[in-house]
């Protein structure tokens, strides 16, 4: 791509002559600087040397890239609810795992997990919800696995959430399935209370004032 | 013999010499205005791409979060442009058959990646990071301007190097809580640290931002 630069002109401007033709040069934008464009590839720049031009190669079957060494954990090492699991159930992990899920997740599951998402809206399959009995039983194994596989309409998304991540993101569906089927003797009387009261102020509103 | 020149040709070689100096001063003048317009730069210039993508429509429509398809921004250097298998999570059935989606869906078929054409290209004597930039709290829109308006994808800022570096010089006025980074309408609130506030909270340390080696290698 040409690349217009005053450096790559600054031979030419030091002649006398030189100004009308970097005048010329920099209104037709040719002027091209080696140094900009120097003869190493950018991440997935195209490549004159390869046959499929690609200069961001597939890496070699078995390859262990920096940074994942310690993945086999979330991989493989978990291999059903008798081992303990690969991530700390915590607050911060919950946090990350809602941030991930926003990022990934939310467009087509929906905010609540009811699978409402604005893609299904747009005409995608709609995907299964996170609250039916099936998946209430599941382990957190299961979503992971989802996530890494797919299933059904669901693609793999393993190019894009990292194997730590699939596990924070699986805490934080467990989370939503609670947030709709917790049983009314869990929550404390300050919640229970304001659940009614909530729902009376809901009932007083006249229905045009509850329109969005 | 008599003198070849009226003494009058004294003032106009005079006038013939300020006017060459004039002339001189306009072309430089001129040169340097066309190297900073968008001629040279492509700031707003939306470059011919092979298929129109607007993220206008994915990001303030549809909602999607830069991270879905820039899914490294926040851990390398480069963001990451999306394998043409994340463009088909959607649109295996969303505008499946649509003739403007055709290159895509031939590229998925075929397995040979769009070439889309790049807008952000940086010299590459220049070492730029997403990743440090994000975790210290530079929002997206900051240097890639409101692409949540954005139909056609253009430049928002020159990269010239006075641009970068009246950040690096200053950083405090461009900075944001880290957590509103991808926020493409994010703006001060009463809420908002202040600016030395929040060059203490996200962690910036300005000794070495404006070090040659910071930028280049």
């Amino acid at each position: 791509m040409a690349h217009v630069n005053m450096t790559g002109c600054r031979r030419s401007l030091m002649q006398p002559s030189g100004w009308l033709a970097a005048m010329v040069l920099l209104t037709l934008s040719a002027c091209d600087d080696p140094m900009a464009n120097q003869p190493h590839h950018e991440p997935l720049e195209r490549s004159a040397f390869y046959a499929d031009q690609r200069a961001s190669r597939h890496t070699v079957e078995g390859t262990v890239a920096r940074g994942q060494l310690d993945d086999d954990r979330y991989l493989t090492d978990y291999r059903g609810p008798d081992d303990p699991l690969p991530i700390d159930v915590s607050l911060a992990t919950l946090e990350r795992g809602r941030e991930r899920f926003e990022i990934n997740c939310i467009m087509c599951h929906g905010g609540a997990g009811d699978g409402r998402g604005i893609v299904p809206a747009r005409g995608y399959t709609t995907p299964t919800s996170y609250h039916i009995d099936r998946l209430r039983e599941a382990p957190l194994s299961h979503f992971v696995r989802v996530m890494e596989k797919g299933a059904g309409n669901m693609p793999s998304y393993a190019a894009q959430v990292a194997p730590r991540d699939r596990w924070a993101i699986a805490l934080y569906i467990r989370a939503l399935q609670l947030s709709q089927h917790a049983p009314a003797s869990a929550l404390s009387p300050e919640d229970l209370e304001a659940i009614e009261t909530g729902a009376a102020a809901a009932a007083n509103e006249t229905p045009e004032s509850s329109e969005p | 013999m008599g003198q070849v020149f009226h003494p009058s040709a004294n003032s106009l070689v005079r006038a013939g010499l300020g006017l060459l100096v004039i002339l001189a001063l306009l072309v430089l003048s001129s040169a340097l205005l066309v190297e900073r317009s968008p001629i040279n730069t492509l700031v707003g210039v939306a470059l011919s791409q092979p298929v129109p993508f607007s993220h206008a429509h994915h990001v303030d429509e549809i909602g999607i979060d830069c991270r879905y398809c820039h899914s490294s921004v926040e851990d390398e250097a480069f963001a990451g442009v999306p394998a043409t298998e994340r463009c088909m999570h959607c649109h295996s059935q969303i505008w499946a058959d649509s003739p403007m989606l055709a290159p895509v869906r031939e590229s998925f078929a075929t397995g040979v990646p769009l070439q889309w054409a790049r807008v952000h290209d940086l010299p590459d004597y220049v070492f730029f990071n997403h990743s440090i930039h994000v975790s210290k709290g530079i929002g997206c829109a900051t240097c890639h301007g409101r692409l949540d308006q954005m139909p056609l994808t253009a430049k928002a800022e020159s990269l010239n190097m006075d641009w970068c570096l009246a950040c690096h010089r200053h950083p405090a006025p461009s900075l944001r809580p880290v957590g509103a980074v991808f926020d493409m309408d994010w703006r001060r609130n009463i809420d908002t640290p202040t600016a030395p506030g929040l060059m203490e909270r996200n962690g910036v340390e300005t000794r070495g931002l404006t070090n040659c080696s910071a930028c280049h290698r």
